[in-house]
């Protein structure tokens, strides 16, 4: 009877969607992500100079028309490395959101499904959740040496245990959904039983946890890079470049507040997105509005 | 008559932000006096709950307002009441029971202190005074040890006697009017009968108005001083009981009440094909593994022994919790059975492996009870129905011709096929359920409460596509449901259960007319409705079916 209610008055789906996703805050997030990704795409054609080529003689120079954010403690120009460090940090978050999602939804499926790996699965899980995800990633990356390559397994790694607990949720309560039962009457395959009625429902909720994983992957290996335990010195990321400037922070504190603004900036805009993300996919949410 | 109670002019309540054609209730009009049943019936989305709730004064804000006329409790416009008003009004002029009890009362409180509050709210009485008037209000309610009762949680009670908590809420100011939406709905047909007595006698006592809202004509037979009949939103009819079950004047209300299926069962030849499931000694025990210690047993099922033979609608009945579900989902080897043999076309499925039993599912199908949640919403009902077909290796062009022809052979048009479930209605949803698990040709077909979600027109639509079916193609049919009515309805066989075992297996006109046992007997008892024969329109000769005193019905004038 209430559902009957109810009918009418739930707007659209994709109204629903529309309005949370062009709300004004969520649109300048947008647009500011945006920015970041076309800075980092497009890095090599913004007046740019080469982002590590040292040169002694021009030394922690102020803002000036060679050097639009002047230059660091090597004489190397800070706007270069800063739209440079765009392409590290994205790749990094990217790449840490990407692995940590498809990981996390292999071994969620695994642990969801086949009951009898269920508490194997989840007490490993466990484990690496207990250990503070920056110890284990600056642990990581001092066994296997630093690369970009390392810092983003180092980093993802520990975001994996939520991923697969979010994923084991979803399977488990859909798994006793009468329209999986009936598929298991019609000998449907358990490969195709996963991947035809089971998995679809997990996208909107690993969409979401995605975006919190990018967010916090940059602001991860902008810590690692600050502590010195990051991607190694030659590399220009944002997190490097304060590490860098941290020394000469009284003489020009430009050194860490460019980077530091982008990274708040970016950040921020793709935590905006993913918690518009999260409403508008949330079918409670939309009741409320 | 006795004084005039609650009088509805005219009440329309629309979909705030909606043109006002599209009305929820439209132009309704109906009164309930003193000492009076008035039965409100009608389908889902009939509008009888949303006039329940303008009554209370509860439409919910922002979404549904409404639009003119009037509501008078007692000579009060509810509508035009402020919301202090209507507050100091709830539960002293005029209370609602709900159909859920569990989420009705708050599962963190004691139910005596959630009673208390209504008292602290609208008396100035001492605690002690509170005290004494809950407990003998819960004594009033015919619950056991009142004082263990007071200090214990909702969920450590029974559903019937949740129910009656909820009850004794809304009666303890004693209320003018006492609106009922549903509230033997959700409980078992024994425990129904007893609630529906004890409001029947909290009503005389205290001479209250009672608006009872229902989708049950059996409950409507037993309670009813008066019906009215609502659909989509508007009255069809007003009447008193006799004249609308026995002279319905609307061809709305003939079509509704004769949809109810009789009790009577059909007279049918005995079932002689060859057996298609012989079930023998299954048993379902679920233990409860500790760290230490002993492991706890709960058994589901016990011995459990069945046969359905080729033609035949075997009935598996039973209240809640009786293991007949359990039955159902072991035999399709949902769930595994702990032991005993289950023979489908004399191969044992019991213990057949995840490999070996692939196969044979071909030769068994299920449906479910909840059309809306037994299809992926993310599937074209083609996709869903041809599953089972490509399962085998049957080709998709080839599967979505046959996917057309079943739809057909389940009522519907072939252009269903590229849609999505949820454009269409539960009814229609449980057609495709059907077509889809008829598509592997099975012997037997397993219906797990099949009709329990659908209104009671679409029920016999249904039930009637199941017997063609059954007729055409000779399918077995092993039919799991809590109501005797549809089990007399469409069932050769039945079998009784209770508690995990089986109370007693019989043809359907014997066990029915003359149950041997003193659980069947007490089942058919508390069916409501049991003295009137909807389809007919007539009441029940008293050596009709279980013609057994009843004591909550009231005598039905001579005609």
């Amino acid at each position: 009877m209430t559902g009957k209610v109810e009918e009418p008055l739930a707007p659209s789906a994709f109204g629903h969607l529309r309005r949370t996703l062009t709300s004004a805050p969520v649109l300048i997030a947008l647009t500011i992500l945006g920015i970041a990704i076309l800075i980092a795409l497009l890095a090599p054609f913004l007046g740019t100079g080469d982002p590590i080529a040292i040169h002694p003689g021009e030394r922690l120079k102020r803002v000036s028309g060679a050097h639009w954010l002047g230059t660091d403690a090597f004489g190397r120009d800070v706007y270069s490395r800063v739209m440079y460090g765009a392409r590290i940090s994205l790749l990094v978050g990217l790449g840490a959101a990407l692995a940590s999602v498809t990981l996390g939804l292999f071994i969620g499926v695994i642990a969801g499904y086949f009951r009898m790996l269920d508490s194997i699965v989840m007490r490993v899980m466990d484990g690496i959740m207990a250990i503070p995800g920056i110890l284990l990633a600056i642990a990581l990356v001092t066994v296997s040496g630093a690369s970009l390559m390392t810092v983003v397994v180092a980093i993802t790694i520990p975001e994996i245990p939520r991923v697969v607990r979010l994923v084991r949720s979803v399977i488990l309560t859909i798994r006793d959904e009468p329209y999986v039962e009936a598929a298991i009457a019609l000998g449907t395959p358990s490969p195709a039983l996963l991947l035809r009625h089971m998995v679809p429902n997990t996208v909107a909720p690993l969409m979401v946890q995605g975006t919190f994983v990018f967010a916090s992957a940059m602001l991860t290996e902008a810590a690692m890079s600050f502590l010195g335990v990051g991607l190694p010195p030659e590399f220009p990321s944002w997190g490097n470049i304060m590490a860098e400037g941290r020394i000469y922070f009284q003489l020009l504190p430009g050194l860490i507040l460019y980077a530091g603004l982008f990274l708040a900036l970016t950040v921020l805009s793709v935590n905006v997105v993913g918690d518009a993300m999260r409403d508008a996919l949330d079918p409670r949410m939309a009741r409320k509005l | 008559m006795n004084a005039l109670v609650l009088n509805i002019d005219g009440l329309s309540v629309q979909v705030v932000g909606r043109p006002a054609t599209q009305r929820v209730v439209a132009n309704v009009s109906f009164d309930v006096h003193q000492g009076e049943t008035l039965c409100v019936v009608g389908e889902s989305g009939s509008g009888k709950s949303v006039t329940a709730l303008s009554i209370m004064g509860l439409l919910p804000r922002g979404n549904l307002a409404s639009r003119g006329g009037r509501i008078l409790v007692e000579d009060e416009d509810i509508l035009t009441a402020s919301e202090n008003r209507l507050r100091a009004l709830r539960a002293t002029r005029m209370a609602m029971v709900f159909q859920e009890p569990m989420t009705a009362l708050n599962p963190v409180e004691p139910v005596g202190k959630q009673i208390d509050e209504v008292l602290r709210v609208h008396r100035k009485f001492t605690r002690a005074e509170r005290r004494e008037t809950v407990l003998a209000m819960l004594d009033a309610v015919h619950l056991p040890n009142v004082r263990q009762i007071y200090d214990a949680y909702p969920h450590q009670l029974s559903g019937g006697q949740r129910q009656r908590i909820v009850i004794s809420m809304a009666l303890i100011l004693q209320p003018k009017l006492l609106i009922a939406d549903e509230p033997t709905t959700a409980l078992d047909v024994t425990t129904q009968a007893q609630i529906l007595a004890l409001i029947r006698e909290l009503q005389e006592k205290h001479n209250t108005a009672v608006m009872f809202i229902t989708h049950d004509f059996g409950v409507v037979a037993e309670i009813a001083d008066r019906i009215v009949v609502m659909h989509r939103g508007c009255v069809v009819e007003v009447g008193a009981r006799e004249d609308i079950l026995a002279h319905p004047r609307e061809a709305y209300t003939r079509m509704l009440v004769s949809a109810v299926p009789s009790l009577i069962p059909r007279q049918r030849d005995a079932p002689g094909g060859e057996i298609v499931l012989d079930v023998v000694g299954l048993n379902k025990i679920y233990s409860e593994k500790r760290f230490l210690g002993s492991a706890r047993m709960v058994a589901a099922v016990q011995e459990v022994d069945l046969t359905v033979r080729r033609s035949e609608i075997v009935g598996v009945v039973g209240e809640s919790g009786s293991g007949k579900s359990t039955v159902a989902r072991c035999i399709v080897r949902l769930i595994d059975p702990t032991s005993g043999a289950i023979h489908i076309n004399g191969s044992d499925i019991a213990g057949a492996t995840r490999r070996a039993l692939r196969p044979l599912r071909q030769r068994f199908q299920i449906i479910f009870q909840d059309p809306y949640r037994s299809l992926n919403p993310r599937r074209r009902v083609g996709d869903s129905i041809i599953e089972g077909l490509v399962n085998f290796g049957m080709r998709r062009d080839q599967a979505l011709t046959k996917a057309g022809a079943l739809l057909r052979l389940v009522g519907l048009d072939p252009d269903a096929m590229p849609r999505y479930p949820h454009q269409f209605s539960g009814g229609q949803r449980q057609r495709i359920c059907i077509a889809r698990a008829l598509a592997l040709q099975p012997d037997l077909l397993v219906a797990d409460e099949a009709v329990s979600a659908l209104d009671v027109s679409v029920q016999a639509q249904v039930l009637a596509l199941l017997q063609e079916i059954r007729d055409r193609t000779g399918i077995a049919v092993l039919f799991i449901t809590h109501d005797l009515r549809v089990a007399a309805q469409i069932c050769d066989t039945i079998v009784v259960m209770q508690k995990g075992r089986v109370v007693e297996t019989g043809r359907a006109e014997t066990l029915l007319t003359a149950p041997r046992q003193k659980y069947t007997r007490a089942l058919i008892e508390a069916a409501p409705g049991r003295h009137w024969d909807f389809q007919n329109f007539r009441p029940l000769q008293p050596n009709g079916a279980g013609a057994i005193h009843n004591p909550t019905s009231r005598p039905l004038p001579a005609r």
